[in-house]
């Protein structure tokens, strides 16, 4: 092989993903693709309110042995998703609801039938008997003395307080003070598959097989087989192809527990598909941050210090295993975001509340703080007169300063941030698009322009996540490479696959070391039978942790190959050297397909003191520092509001993106355009709202909007690249940025077109219906000041 | 979201629809497109007991110019109105709503007579062809009958088809010379159902003029002597008459409550006097000017 086909494939090379050969033709194998015989399917009966008492479930005579309650579910123990944070309250969430429901949707029965709207109609024949409680739906509320409470022995609906104070009275004296209330709205996460599990007995392995779409396969199974007390090695669960993860997929539903104990009961396989209503109204809830904030800056922008008072709606329970304070414990910890300030003060509420649980979403409170300090800086901007970058850049941390370990001991390993905003000024063209916004638009509309800048701190490991003392601690990532007796190459890694591209990725770190081909490389990933331990696939870790771990295990496998290869080639080890896929010594050399065939199907060929591992090899791999990486972006968008209809067009979007070694810009390049539809969509469309009874708003995409092709402007990137210096290659986490800066950026934006008419809008998603009504408001306050004057 | 039991059949042709219709018991629903029924029946907000597809009789297919009036079959698609395979009256208005209406996917199957019996406000046909004065021809097994659009539309969801009665056709009259069209509608985003529908056909040469406001609470507003909307006339300098006040007290008494709601149509109809002012036969924009 030549170098140049090892340049061509290796880390760096922007190859089409391999797995777009399935997934493109409509041949990915999903759980709803499994046929397998006697399975029957499941429809859950829900609750219809937020909150009630269970007085009875009546089951017609009819279908007794065809559906399952509480009352039949005695083995099973709640899901449990503690904190370790001190003053953590616990919840215990039963997987069939017992006395008391607490969400829209909490499971009540199980309705097993042949078919999917055969179990429906028995789902629709059970009557219930509920003793409607009030219910808790608004966050602020629910912290007050005197509201309901959902979990009734807490005392008050508050799962974690937090505070942290850094010096902050010296900011106090600043000359510019400004307070803004600003709040993201509830959002569902809509992947296009939905939740799916189907669970069948493998009689031969004595094991319970859980098909399910997930993102962490092996927590899933830590989950289940605490929730059922059946031993780990009972337990195999797969995660075949998934549609879409994206935060959803990385929690142990109480559909899962059910259906795995159902498989156990009835003794034939059993399915549930998530379907939309059930997507939308009872599991996927996520992102609902209120922020009271105010900055304290001098007159030239630079910022004094930061005061805030954050609460998250958490919904009823704990979710497994992130907890129900992973979003607003965090907040605490990165709210300064990439700036660099002296004084701080943040209290955090999780709170309680009668809605879904709230579950981690691409962006996992970065996407809420990220929208919250561009915000107030945007407001610091206008009060002092001053363009919103020029505040930026008086606060953004610098090159120089790298490693920074920020107010909350956030260690940045590298980057240049000041860099990235000057590139996209220079990208959007700021000098243009302020005057085309002085010159107005024929049509009426009003121009904006809007900046956000964010740090992604990625895989984050032990030292961070044994803190929080949740149910999961990443340590050690391994992976598994095999080689085969024809030299193809075989990767086994314990996270997911589910639209990162790491059959290909991972491919091409083997492919670096190795120099196997991509196409001869697989990647094995979504089965707890046949990979290694992990966490899975979340915080934007994977290519950082299993691609470390690929390449350990690649650099072993190498070595391995070298004895071999010299021993065949009748050289000193020590005299060889490997070389793109060959053992070269100093009179010939010998490639890894006749080592391969050489090990396994010609031992007699091979030398006494040969390393009897073989050409297998597991390895694990932690960077040399574990606190996380720090890539970063700064996004800037022109967009042109209509007044009138509070319609907004993208006209210009540009993101400066700074993800370390790209082990291939294509695959990363796809990760932003996906953010970027999601934080449109958390920007402009989506929002699931609650009745004051909890009831959610929406159940069908015709009322929860998500962003289409319409609506989703092809950005123009920009990449810088700078190593990280603690990972292998210098990679960094990206998965998530995408999704963290639009929001912020698109409101800034909005507010800088409407700023002349005396508007900010702080909550988000900015939707038409609240620029119209903000447009009207203002044009009344003005009309009262006309005619006073 | 699974459909409760249903029957379903397909007859293949008009009287044996329409006899069916007129015995079968319990609750029938007709299924043309299915684009409206489909996730009605899947959401189990309705459940009958046979549904009866329509689509198998070619009658209900038919298009045909008769006179100056277009006759188009119930079972007629959006698509088969965008893409030109049915004649036209209108000069391509009908073929710029119609492109406009929900997704590609949407108007391959829906239907003409569909989106008119199913009577979503937010729909475009209602309100497009009210302001252009279509009638439609309904049919049971006792007979035929005519209605205007308008008088069969009755609210939100609801028309006035007797029981054992059908739509089979849709008339539309032709848009003469002299007569302006301006049709806008506001979606959240391209493909939703709309939140603003605003459709004017004026004649101001004969100084009359036809103004509908869609996509409200029940049927679309219908204002068929418009002139109190221009000022007291209509004539060639409609579009500066235009008088959004009157416009939103047509709303207010209407019972529209929420400003923000009467804003948006207001603006949406006064676009809608604008783009017809454009050209006499105005190049009619489906979606809205900022969308």
């Amino acid at each position: 092989m030549s170098d140049a086909t090892r340049l061509s494939e290796g880390v760096g090379a922007p190859l089409p993903r391999k797995e777009d050969d399935r997934l493109m033709r409509g041949r990915g194998q999903y759980v709803g693709d499994l046929r397998l015989p006697g399975l029957q399917d499941v429809a859950f009966v829900r609750s219809p309110l937020a909150h009630a008492r269970i007085r009875a479930i009546h089951v017609p005579e009819a279908f007794r042995g065809q559906v399952f309650t509480a009352a039949d579910l005695t083995d099973v123990q709640p899901i449990r998703a503690v904190s370790g944070l001190a003053g953590f309250k616990v919840s215990e969430q039963p997987v069939l609801a017992r006395d008391k429901v607490r969400q829209v949707g909490e499971l009540l029965a199980i309705c097993l039938a042949p078919t999917r709207a055969e179990a429906e109609d028995i789902a629709a024949a059970i009557v219930l008997d509920l003793e409607e409680l009030p219910a808790v739906h608004d966050m602020l509320a629910a912290r007050e003395p005197g509201s309901a409470l959902v979990h009734d022995h807490w005392g008050d609906n508050v799962f974690l307080e937090t505070f942290v104070d850094v010096n902050f009275s010296a900011a106090l004296d600043a000359p510019i003070k400004v307070s803004r209330t600003i709040s993201t709205g509830r959002q569902c996460m809509a992947p296009i598959e939905g939740r799916g599990t189907v669970v069948h007995l493998d009689h031969r392995m004595d094991q319970l097989v859980v098909h399910t779409a997930s993102q962490m396969p092996h927590i899933v199974r830590n989950g289940i087989s605490e929730c059922l007390g059946i031993e780990q090695g009972r337990l195999r669960i797969v995660s075949p192809d998934v549609g879409g993860g994206f935060g959803y997929k990385a929690i142990l539903l109480a559909e899962d527990v059910c259906l795995a104990w159902l498989a156990l009961r009835v003794g034939h396989p059993v399915r549930w598909l998530e379907d939309r209503r059930e997507h939308l109204t009872a599991n996927a809830n996520c992102r609902e941050h209120h922020y009271r904030i105010t900055a304290y800056a001098e007159r030239d922008g630079t910022l004094r210090g930061i005061d805030c008072e954050a609460t998250v709606d958490s919904g009823a329970y704990s979710a497994y295993p992130f907890s129900a304070c992973l979003e607003a414990a965090q907040v605490a910890s990165i709210l300064p975001g990439p700036y660099d300030f002296p004084a701080y003060r943040c209290r955090t509420w999780s709170v309680a509340t009668n809605k879904c649980p709230i579950l981690p979403y691409r962006g996992v409170a970065r996407t809420g703080v990220c929208f919250a300090m561009e915000l107030i800086l945007d407001a610091v901007a206008a009060e002092a007169g001053l363009e919103p970058w020029t505040v930026r850049e008086k606060n953004l941390v610098r090159a120089e300063q790298m490693p920074f370990d920020n107010i909350t001991n956030k260690h940045f390993d590298s980057g240049d941030y000041p860099q990235a905003l000057s590139r996209a000024l220079a990208a959007i063209d700021v000098a243009a698009v302020r005057a085309r916004q002085k010159a107005g638009e024929p049509d009426g509309r009003c121009i904006g322009l809007g900046l956000s800048i964010y740090c992604e701190q990625a895989a984050h490991g032990t030292s961070v996540y044994s803190g929080w003392g949740i149910p999961m601690v990443p340590g050690h990532e391994q992976a598994g490479a095999r080689l085969t007796p024809d030299g193809g190459l075989e990767l086994r890694i314990g996270a997911h696959s589910h639209g990162q591209g790491l059959e290909t990725t991972l491919a091409q770190v083997a492919h670096e070391i190795l120099g196997v081909p991509v196409a001869r490389t697989r990647v094995v990933h979504g089965d707890t039978a046949m990979t290694p331990y992990s966490t899975g696939s979340w915080g934007s870790r994977v290519m950082v942790m299993a691609g470390g771990a690929v390449a350990a295990a690649c650099r072993e496998l190498a070595d391995r190959a070298l004895r071999i290869g010299a021993h065949l080639l009748q050289a000193d080890p020590a005299a060889c050297r490997f070389e793109a896929g060959r053992v070269v010594g100093p009179s010939g050399d010998v490639g890894l397909g006749q080592i391969a065939h050489t090990w396994y199907r010609r031992p007699q060929d091979l030398s006494l003191d040969v390393d009897p591992g073989g050409l297998e090899v597991t390895a694990g791999y932690k960077p040399m520092r574990d606190s996380g990486t720090f890539s970063y972006a700064a996004h800037a968008v022109v967009v042109a509001v209509d007044p009138d209809l509070g319609a907004v067009e993208i006209l210009d979007y540009c993101i400066v993106e700074d993800g370390g070694t790209l082990v291939n810009p294509l695959v990363v390049d796809g990760q932003i355009y996906g953010g970027l539809a999601q934080g449109i969509g958390t920007a402009l469309y989506e929002e699931m709202r609650f009745d004051a009874r909890g009831q959610p708003l929406a159940s069908t995409f015709a009322d929860y909007l998500l962003p289409g092709a319409a609506e989703v402007p092809e950005p123009r990137i920009d990449h810088m690249a700078t190593p990280s210096p603690y990972t292998q290659f210098g990679v960094k986490g990206i998965g998530e940025g995408g999704a963290i800066a639009p929001p912020a950026a698109l409101a800034n934006a909005i507010n800088d077109a409407l700023r002349p008419l005396g508007i900010a809008l702080l909550h988000s998603p900015v939707s038409q219906h609240r620029i119209v009504e903000a447009v009207l408001s203002a044009r009344a306050t003005a009309e009262r000041t006309r005619k006073a004057a | 979201m699974k459909p409760a039991p249903f029957a379903y059949e397909r007859p293949g042709d008009l009287s044996a629809l329409l006899a069916r219709l007129a015995d079968a018991p319990g609750r029938v629903k007709l299924m043309a497109g299915g684009q409206s029924l489909g996730p009605m029946l899947n959401l189990r907000l309705v459940e009958p007991d046979l549904v009866l597809d329509i689509t198998g009789v070619p009658e209900l297919r038919r298009a045909a110019i008769e006179g100056d009036t277009l006759v188009l079959g119930a079972c007629v698609t959006h698509a088969d109105i965008e893409d030109g395979r049915v004649p036209d009256v209108t000069k391509g208005a009908m073929a710029r709503v119609a492109s406009a209406i929900a997704y590609r996917p949407v108007r391959n199957r829906g239907t003409l007579g569909g989106s008119l019996v199913h009577a979503d406000p937010a729909a475009d046909w209602v309100t497009s062809l009210v302001a252009l004065g279509a009638e439609v021809e309904l049919a049971s097994a006792s007979g035929r009958r005519r209605l205007a659009l308008d008088a069969f539309v009755t609210g939100a969801l609801d028309v006035a088809l007797a029981p054992g009665e059908m739509l089979v056709a849709v008339r539309i009259p032709g848009l003469g010379p002299g007569i302006a069209w301006g049709y806008v509608k506001h979606c959240s985003k391209i493909g939703e159902f709309a939140h603003a529908i605003g459709a004017v056909r004026l004649d101001p040469g004969a100084g009359h003029g036809r103004v509908v406001i869609g996509a409200v609470e029940g049927a679309p507003l219908l204002v068929p002597e418009a002139r109190h909307l221009f000022g007291g006339r209509i004539g060639p300098d409609f579009a500066d008459r235009f008088e959004a006040a009157a416009a939103d007290a047509l709303l207010r008494e209407a019972g529209m409550t929420d400003a923000v709601a009467r804003h948006v149509h207001v603006t949406v109809l006064a676009r809608a006097v604008a783009q017809a002012a454009t050209t006499l036969f105005a190049p009619t924009r489906t979606v809205s000017e900022a969308a």
